[in-house]
């Protein structure tokens, strides 16, 4: 069985309705951005298929701007005509309801010319069959790498075909499409008397032939079977170095730290003011970088049609630019401009696309091969609970392992916590050349008197 | 202002008329010798308003419609979900769905016997939409709210309040003869407050459910609300941040009870029975907590954000009791738990939308009362820590879980010290470990809405329990 094609998108026929439609109700301003989808997944438990899935969405979104020039959305699956209109009419009458202070505009880039992203062709989807095949045999590979493995609870392999469009009233036409595959593999270890462990590995590719099933399937072999031998940690204040998945996701989670829109709401922990302030360590240097050739399905456009682009956030240390949306750039006059990286809404929000981490080697004493009584950051868990965005604070679950002479001991059960400011400034070595994963690529990041709690 | 009203028109609801078409498809899925085939639809009809300060900021009102076909063949199924409700489409995912499975179309005919008359839990429920707040009427509400804030709190630098109400239509048909239609409505209202003085900050947030209640808005209590938030955000904003280490600690009623919802709730579900990953697959009738635990899930108490008149699967919901007196009694099953673990179904299918299959999932999900008062367990703390108010948390494949408190203070020689409030804290553990440490259950318990996300995604659900005293649990902190 092979996905069916992708419901075919009339860009000239969903413009001339559009403009049909909005011209009907008096509507000068709009705009319509749409993603289509189709997306397969096996799931399999313990030799044998578990569940076999197949979506395909429609998500499209409508805005208008009235005589008021207030903005209103409604948000529909239908992209029949009459879905259409009646998403057009539920704009329009939402638009009485729109923010007068700050309402969004078209933006100016969305007509500009388009670089196309060349570096990931799409890939062809696999048959379901195929992609079950290939996940029996990683599973397998898994379930036979140690005696402890007996299952592989979290498991999946998926491929995705996306198309997205961005329509307005000014004439701006965005289409792209793209591909993913992606496999992710959690095994659960037990020995007897122990408590059971788990950890796991996540591949992302344009395609299933593209992804790294062999590197996938160690990583989770590895990284499960090391947390095997564990032994609690005393709490206390550590050297702590976080792996780049584990950092990037703590960047992540603060990302509201470059975010204008949040910048404008009050709710960020910079200000207008903050550009060109000291941050973070001058070890430290991060770019968001939706085109990098490692980004898998990078978008070449955001949800107001403004192309994406490479985005230096912090230069040594320095805070250098916010993101910002067309309505940010303009409410911050000061020669601000639209970057790439907003969604579209009644209120537009703000959101990084890939970041980008390079750091200076700083203290060349710390390193994962040799340091004592160091912990290293595997992976953080519950970033939407352990997170206060708005007051700079974390204190999160992971997995990870105590340092000794370069022996690695798994940690039982602990929590790392700081606030973010001094963790930035307290970074004191970027070890190893920066590693790819799915949000971005970073090195070893080293940051010194961060407190860790050991479970008793 | 003119008011919004999206409301689709009848010819396009689901009901009777749908039971041929119903009936065509799964007659195809059954000949061509699937063990099983369900079919659900559904037509949702969202909106959601945010003000900010004194502005509404977001209207976003949202129209869908979909299907998602499942088919069953010894303990493997296929699920297909489109947003095409046409016909053509329809069968395109049945016949995606069953070729999964290696299941081609049948010339032959299936000897299916049809669906059973239409059980309809819509009857009385058409007039909810039509008596939501409009858009005016909630706006205006959510500014009553950013107002009394500003009234009541201080250093406040970011005043948020939303209204979200989510209504939805389901049919549900199965190839067993299940033919079930349902009306379901979903409000519920939140705030968020920044207060910020110098370098101290504090973020307090606050969320409010009911289900099937079309004046919740209204009754909403907003001077209550508003009171409580500030008055946290007060205490919090120059709160020490939480010294780490292992305390015995009294967790308040209402949200209190996202503890078991995480630290074992899910571990009840079959879900994590059929993976393997929870220890107590193999407890049933053996005690897994204190004899003081006693707890219970159901979906039939009224107005509750997690109740259902019928789950995703069609079948009317339960009052499961998942333990009594610290004995494990039941596991909470949907039907493709039941079919691959053998524990019955307990009205627990559920599911976000018809993207996703249905799996076993928690509705209303607390702790009994026990026969303490409150101050009974503080009073039994030498040192130990009181959280008032939970923020999320989450459970690992493992068991391990954690939540964060986003309000706690310390409690001294049996008194709560609400002069030393304390922030920071996550609080981690084990289901194992744990539910033997809750020595004491008060009498005060209460429920709080709150959205649980899993396999078959974000559902609604509420989380409950009295005042309980865990004997020991690590805190993380500085």
């Amino acid at each position: 069985m092979t996905s069916p094609p992708l419901v075919a998108l009339d860009r000239e026929a969903l413009r001339q309705h559009m403009a049909d439609g909005a011209s009907r109700m008096g509507i000068a301003t709009w705009d319509l951005g749409i993603t289509c989808g189709n997306d397969t997944s096996v799931q399999v438990d313990r030799g044998e298929p578990k569940q076999l899935k197949a979506r395909q969405s429609t998500t499209a979104m409508v805005r208008v701007w009235n005589g008021q020039g207030l903005v209103g959305i409604t948000s529909t699956n239908d992209l029949s005509p009459p879905g259409l209109t009646a998403a057009l009419s539920g704009a329009q009458q939402a638009s009485a309801f729109g923010d007068a202070q700050s309402p969004p505009r078209l933006s100016p880039q969305a007509r500009d010319p388009l670089t196309p992203l060349h570096h990931q062709p799409r890939q062809p989807a696999l048959p379901m069959q195929t992609l079950l095949e290939r996940l029996l045999d990683a599973e397998r590979q898994v379930l036979n790498s140690h005696p402890a493995i007996s299952t592989v609870p979290y498991n999946g392999l998926a491929q995705a075909q996306r198309e997205r469009l961005y329509i307005n009233s000014a004439g701006a036409l965005r289409r792209q499409s793209t591909t993913t595959a992606s496999l992710w593999l959690y095994p659960r270890a037990e020995e007897a008397g122990r408590k059971p462990r788990s950890a796991g590995a996540v591949r992302l590719a344009p395609g299933v032939d593209a992804l790294d099933l062999e590197g996938c399937i160690a990583e989770a072999t590895e990284r499960t079977i090391s947390h095997l031998d564990y032994a609690p940690i005393d709490t206390g204040v550590y050297t702590v170095c976080f792996c780049p998945e584990a950092f990037l996701d703590l960047l992540w989670a603060f990302g509201s730290m470059v975010n204008a829109q949040a910048v404008l709401d009050g709710i960020s922990l910079s200000q207008r003011n903050s550009l060109g302030s000291q941050v973070a360590s001058p070890l430290l240097t991060v770019a968001d970088d939706a085109r990098h050739p490692r980004h898998v399905a990078a978008p070449e456009f955001d949800g107001e049609g403004t192309p994406t682009r490479r985005l230096p956030l912090i230069e040594r240390g320095h805070l250098r630019h916010f993101l910002h949306s067309e309505g940010t750039a303009r409410a911050f006059a000061d020669g601000s401009v639209a970057t790439g990286h907003a969604n579209m809404g009644a209120k537009v929000t703000l959101s990084p696309q890939w970041l980008d981490v390079e750091g200076q080697r700083g203290d060349s004493s710390l390193s994962c091969e040799s340091s004592n009584g160091v912990v290293l950051v595997d992976s953080l868990s519950a970033l939407h609970a352990g997170v206060k965005a708005s007051q700079g604070s974390f204190s999160l679950p992971f997995d990870g392992w105590l340092l000794s002479g370069g022996e690695r001991r798994s940690i039982e059960a602990a929590t790392v916590a700081g606030d973010i400011c001094s963790t930035l400034q307290r970074i004191v070595a970027c070890e190893g050349d920066p590693q790819c994963t799915p949000s971005g690529r970073s090195p070893h990041i080293w940051v010194e008197g961060l407190t860790i709690t050991g479970e008793a | 202002m003119p008011s919004l009203c999206l409301d689709a028109p009848a010819a396009s609801r689901l009901d009777q008329r749908w039971r041929s078409r119903l009936e065509e498809l799964l007659s195809v899925g059954m000949g061509a010798g699937a063990d099983l085939v369900e079919i659900f639809v559904e037509r949702d009809d969202q909106l959601n308003v945010l003000a900010e300060q004194e502005r509404i900021t977001s209207v976003s009102p949202a129209l869908g419609c979909g299907a998602g076909i499942r088919v069953f063949k010894g303990h493997c199924d296929g699920f297909a979900a489109t947003n095409d409700l046409g016909g053509p489409a329809l069968l395109t995912a049945l016949e995606q769905a069953l070729s999964m499975l290696g299941l081609g179309r049948s010339a032959g005919a299936s000897g299916w016997q049809g669906l059973a008359e239409l059980r309809d839990y819509g009857s009385g429920k058409e007039q909810w939409l039509k008596s939501c707040p409009t858009v005016p009427d909630s706006a205006e509400r959510l500014r009553e709210v950013t107002a009394a804030l500003a009234r009541h709190g201080r250093h406040l630098q970011a005043r948020r309040a939303s209204y979200a109400r989510d209504w939805q239509e389901v049919l549900v048909a199965a190839s067993d003869g299940t033919f079930a239609r349902d009306l379901r409505l979903h409000q519920t209202t939140g705030l968020t407050l920044l207060a910020a003085d110098g370098d101290y900050r504090a973020s307090i947030g606050r969320r409010d459910g009911r289900a099937d209640d079309p004046d919740f808005l209204a009754h909403w209590p907003v001077e209550d609300v508003a009171m409580s938030a500030c008055e946290s955000a007060g205490r919090m904003l120059y709160a020490d941040v939480v010294k780490a280490g292992d305390y015995p600690v009294v967790l308040a009623n209402r949200f209190g009870g996202v503890i078991f919802h995480e630290a074992c709730g899910h571990l009840l579900e079959t879900t994590q029975v059929e993976r393997g990953s929870t220890p107590f697959a193999d407890k049933l009738g053996k005690a897994i907590a204190h004899p003081a635990v006693t707890a219970i899930d159901e979906g039939l108490s009224d107005n509750n954000f997690g109740s259902l008149t019928m789950d995703d699967e069609g079948m009317a919901p339960q009052r499961t009791v998942l333990i009594q007196d610290g004995v494990l009694q039941r596991f909470l099953s949907d039907r493709a738990g039941a079919m691959r673990t053998g524990h019955p179904r307990t009205g627990s299918g559920r599911r976000q939308n018809h993207g996703f299959a249905a799996a076993s999932r928690m509705r209303n999900t607390f702790i009994a009362p026990g026969p303490h008062k409150p101050a009974e367990l503080i009073g039994s703390i030498d040192h130990g820590l009181y959280c008032k108010q939970m923020g999320g948390g989450s459970v690992g494949p493992t068991g391990q879980f954690n939540f964060a408190v986003e309000e706690a203070y310390w409690i001294e020689n049996g008194c709560l010290r609400e002069d030393k409030p304390v922030k920071g804290a996550t609080l981690i553990g084990d289901a194992v470990t744990v539910l033997p440490r809750i020595s004491m259950c008060a009498d005060d318990d209460a429920l709080a809405a709150g959205f649980c996300g899993s396999v078959s995604g974000s559902v609604y659900v509420t989380v409950g329990q009295p005042h309980i005293k865990v004997d020991r649990m690590t805190v993380g902190g500085r």
